[in-house]
């Protein structure tokens, strides 16, 4: 099994990335901040003016390291990939499952059924963590109805209508998601999922997790040689990591949104943290970013039991694990793709 | 797994400071040096065998002396630190 690595992050404006013998040499104004050896990393995420070296970037790609370049903000803006690698036979399997739409339709019938199933047990967890609040009832309604969705999943033949349900599951979850907040302040409130750019805190903290994830869940297909643009789900379209958005599905609950809450509930973040421009769009201030980070780095830390393979991983080998389980589907090693569930 | 790996090598030798060059060189880029002799190296077995066997093909067992100690993966309880030049956690959160 693959040892879950550390991913170095580079918020400083103006830093240079250079190969040092093996390792990697952080540079602000020529003078070296850190020195970190190659092969204790699994990614590199370089925020805003951050420049690299093409020695270090060859060497990272050749390493499976996967480097991702955000803008200040965290919008993912581009990354460094080396010559296509892994089992080509893995990848055909896997054009052609995407062409076939029975089979595009059962991976992604699976993926919604994590997705639906985590998210039933995230509102049900803040239903039960905190019984006597008035709007303990509505997460329990809300979590009834992804029940009843979830139900209906195996019936829903076709893409179409996967996706047709997914909208309808997301509409309900984020309809109760503003009850999972807890403290009430005005400015932190939730009224609906926005995006490109996020218009207030809530959202802002949310995509840029989900940012976070989709580096992590990329880097999982790529080790474990699949195509993370060819998705099921997600159809193809140049740029986007289709497969990758798939597989994030049903950790979106789990690693981000949860993230997301206890960073808010806890007072950890507040309204200081968020700078809004004149376009409306809110970002996080650098400290912020920091604590953000640190605790995202920390979650993936922590141990969990996987459900299917019955084993105790950190939880940032999760992508790896689904990732590992669904080029064993493509394989035809198991017959169907196991999604990862909350408990 | 963590391992500490500590040398001298002896610069009374005419080819010594070559030897004592490349095997800083080969432990920079394996570990993080926290004393002037003195690296931290965190290695999986495959790893710590290529590694050990680079550094023993480096020294000259007449001159040189090597040493190892295995701080294993539970490492975060067996190192304190006290004074400057702290090193950096490299399991921990690596920002900069």
């Amino acid at each position: 099994m693959k040892q879950h690595l550390n991913t170095l992050f580079v918020t400083t404006q103006g830093a240079y990335l250079a190969k040092d013998g093996e390792a990697v040499a952080v540079r602000v104004d020529s003078e070296t901040k850190l020195r970190f050896p190659a092969h204790t990393l699994d990614g590199v995420i370089c925020f805003g003016q951050v420049s690299m070296s093409p020695a270090l970037m060859a060497h990272l790609a050749e390493k499976d390291v996967c480097v991702s370049f955000l803008s200040e903000s965290g919008r993912f803006l581009a990354r460094v990939q080396g010559p296509t690698h892994g089992n080509v036979l893995l990848r055909r399997r896997q054009y052609r499952a995407a062409d076939d739409p029975a089979t595009s339709a059962d991976i992604a019938r699976m993926t919604l059924a994590g997705k639906l199933h985590n998210c039933r047990a995230a509102l049900r967890r803040s239903a039960r963590d905190h019984p006597d609040r008035p709007e303990a009832e509505k997460l329990s309604i809300a979590a009834d109805a992804l029940g009843h969705q979830l139900k209906r999943l195996p019936m829903t033949n076709g893409l179409e209508g996967l996706r047709g349900l997914e909208g309808e599951a997301a509409a309900g979850y984020f309809g109760a998601f503003a009850a999972m907040l807890l403290r009430g302040e005005p400015e932190l409130g939730f009224t609906g999922r926005n995006r490109r750019p996020p218009l207030d805190p809530v959202n802002c903290l949310l995509s840029f997790l989900y940012t976070l994830l989709v580096h992590d869940v990329r880097s999982a297909l790529e080790s474990v040689g699949l195509d993370p643009q060819v998705g099921f789900l997600h159809r193809d379209r140049p740029g986007r990591p289709s497969l990758a958005l798939d597989l994030m599905e049903e950790f979106r609950p789990v690693l981000a949104d949860r993230l997301a809450l206890t960073l808010l509930n806890r007072g950890m973040l507040d309204p200081k943290d968020f700078r809004t421009a004149v376009s409306g769009a809110v970002s996080l201030t650098d400290k912020a970013r920091k604590t953000v980070i640190t605790a995202w780095q920390e979650r993936k830390r922590n141990e969990v039991e996987h459900p299917f393979l019955r084993e105790k991983m950190a939880a940032g080998l999760l992508p790896f694990a689904q990732a590992l389980l669904l080029a064993r589907f493509l394989r035809g090693d198991l017959d169907a793709y196991p999604p990862y569930l909350w408990r | 797994m963590l391992v500490l790996v500590s040398y001298d090598v002896s610069t009374i030798d005419p080819k010594g400071p070559g030897r004592l060059r490349r095997m800083a060189k080969l432990c920079q880029n394996w570990g993080q040096r926290v004393q002037n002799s003195v690296f931290e190296c965190l290695v999986d077995p495959a790893q710590w065998t290529a590694l050990r066997a680079k550094l023993l093909d480096c020294i000259d067992p007449e001159h040189d002396s090597l040493r190892f100690y295995f701080l294993g993966a539970n490492w975060q309880r067996r190192v304190e630190h006290a004074g400057a030049k702290k090193p950096i956690d490299q399991e921990g959160n690596l920002i900069v």
